[in-house]
């Protein structure tokens, strides 16, 4: 009860979804004509829509003033991680099958591939210092480190932007969600700088 | 657990292309038998949807020998953007487009201009089944067995004159049939271009059918260009217009990004996309990725069309 575990347990099955439904899919022979780009396509999709809703966690908190709603964020920011490494893992396995020299010259050749192979390295220390302990022996620096994200996430939008032909329609919806996400945190930092209060003020009191 | 499921997709197994070959054959033997009783076959019945089987269809010395992929893979995989960006919408979202009647102006510096309906279009020149690679520039492949016959034999009908070096080839303007078409991916009508000398190639074709049916709606029916030695999205779909002009067409694609989407568009391992790598190719249905080939391994045929040609920049 304490550690909510009434919604996490639920909630730990939702985040299992788009896996199970890929795995049934292709249980089923339903992943269509090129398996492997739908299987590429959807961990990176999923791990898009985890990185926004872990971003979303602390906005929602503060709207809703429901400070429970941080025991999920690890579980969720995990998830992202967890969609992350299967996307890598099926581009470095299904896709180039371990050509590791192709490999290496897509991420040093391929902007898109850059970015993506970057965001997801950032990633790895944040996953790795996500334990209780971690977060103790951190202190305050743990909270610097994991601002990281910011930027897996900025890399991950960008990654989608880039590799998109002609129809960028859906990368920009997962990066108009971010930077509202963002802006919102960058809102409540500058609303604590009592010069920005003052012109916030003076703005919206006309002078007379 | 993934890599052993999509292992095993291969749905070019599951579709029984053999049952489709057999059948084309047995169709196409008692053609030929029927052809000395009763009247020369009709290429089209009244009714030109997509699956009726189309007759007189003759086999061509230039189809490779290949495993076709199944009708399923080709008609369900498409890059059709008048009709969605998604590989799967334009199967489902095509359904609507009304093929007849159809007509197809030839235009522009020709000495025979005419707005031809499709079926006498199509009756130009006797039928022919093109079995052939197409690679997209997104770095897949297909084998695909066209229907069609020799853009070649248009051409030379319509007497081009000596200002007519390239020809100009228009898909269908019409958003009420075309959803895609709503929102400003590309600019509307899609615009594709040969020069005149690659338009006259024999390889390069104008296709009516697949699998010796009429041409699924999604595969872009009535008639479509297809130019087997470049990427896939030079062959334009249910053309409406071919013109022919004196200088260098600017195609759909150049619009959108010219640095990437140049007018010759030849498959080239060596000249990559500014973003990804031409090197290779995942053939669909298979696992394992291919090597490229250059002029998608039709090089024999048409490099004396390219000689001296600086392919990084006629890209």
């Amino acid at each position: 009860m304490r550690s909510f575990t009434w919604i996490k347990i639920p909630l730990l099955a939702a985040c299992l979804l788009p896996l199970a439904s890929l795995a049934w899919d292709g249980y089923t022979g339903n992943l269509g004509a090129n398996p492997i780009e739908v299987i590429t396509r959807s961990t990176g999709t999923w791990t898009l829509v985890f990185l926004l809703i872990t971003l979303s966690v602390t906005p929602l908190r503060k709207l809703t003033g429901w400070n429970s709603l941080i025991k999920l964020r690890r579980m969720l920011g995990l998830f992202a991680f967890f969609y992350a490494s299967l996307h890598f893992t099926t581009y470095i396995w299904l896709d180039q099958f371990f050509e590791l020299a192709e490999i290496a010259q897509d991420v040093v050749k391929r902007p898109f591939i850059t970015v993506g192979f970057a965001s997801f390295i950032l990633l790895i220390p944040l996953a790795a210092t996500s334990t209780s302990a971690m977060i103790r022996r951190l202190g305050k620096r743990w909270q610097q480190l994991h601002r990281l994200v910011y930027v897996t996430a900025i890399g991950g939008v960008v990654h989608y932007l880039w590799l998109v032909k002609a129809d960028i329609r859906k990368p920009l919806i997962y990066g108009l969600i971010l930077a509202l996400l963002l802006a919102c945190r960058t809102v409540t930092r500058w609303g604590q700088i009592p010069a920005f209060k003052l012109a916030v003020k003076k703005l919206l009191v006309p002078s007379p | 657990m993934l890599i052993r499921k999509s292992n095993d997709i291969k749905s070019s197994e599951i579709t029984p292309r053999e049952i489709y070959l057999s059948r084309r054959n047995f169709f196409l033997s008692a053609a030929v038998a029927a052809a000395g009783l009763i009247v020369p076959p009709f290429p089209f019945s009244q009714e030109a949807h997509a699956g009726t089987k189309l007759a007189g269809v003759r086999k061509s010395s230039l189809s490779t020998d290949e495993k076709p992929n199944s009708f399923k893979e080709i008609t369900t995989y498409n890059n059709f953007y008048e009709f969605g960006t998604d590989k799967d919408s334009p199967a489902e979202q095509a359904k609507r487009l009304v093929t007849r009647p159809w007509t197809v102006s030839v235009e522009g510096e020709i000495r025979r201009p005419k707005v031809y309906d499709i079926d006498e279009l199509i009756k130009l020149s006797p039928l022919e089944e093109r079995i052939y690679r197409l690679r997209c520039v997104e770095g897949w492949s297909m084998v695909i067995p066209w229907v069609g016959f020799p853009l070649y034999a248009l051409i030379s009908r319509v007497e081009p004159t000596s200002k007519a070096k390239y020809v100009e080839f228009t898909t269908l303007l019409d958003p009420k049939q075309m959803p895609g078409q709503r929102r400003g991916v590309l600019d509307w009508p899609y615009v594709e271009g040969l020069r005149i000398d690659e338009a006259m190639h024999p390889l390069a074709i104008l296709a009516v059918g697949l699998y010796g049916e009429v041409l699924p709606n999604q595969n872009g029916a009535p008639i479509r260009l297809v130019v087997p030695w470049k990427y896939g999205f030079k062959s334009v779909k249910s053309i409406v217009r071919i013109r022919f002009v004196e200088r260098q067409p600017s195609t759909a694609w150049m619009k959108a990004a010219p640095h990437e989407y140049g007018f010759y568009s030849n498959v080239n391992p060596e000249v990559d996309h500014p973003r990804w790598s031409q090197a290779r190719e995942r053939r669909i249905g298979e696992f394992t990725k291919r090597k490229t080939f250059l002029f998608n391994g039709y090089r024999e045929q048409v490099a004396s069309l390219y000689q001296g040609m600086d392919f990084k920049k006629y890209f």
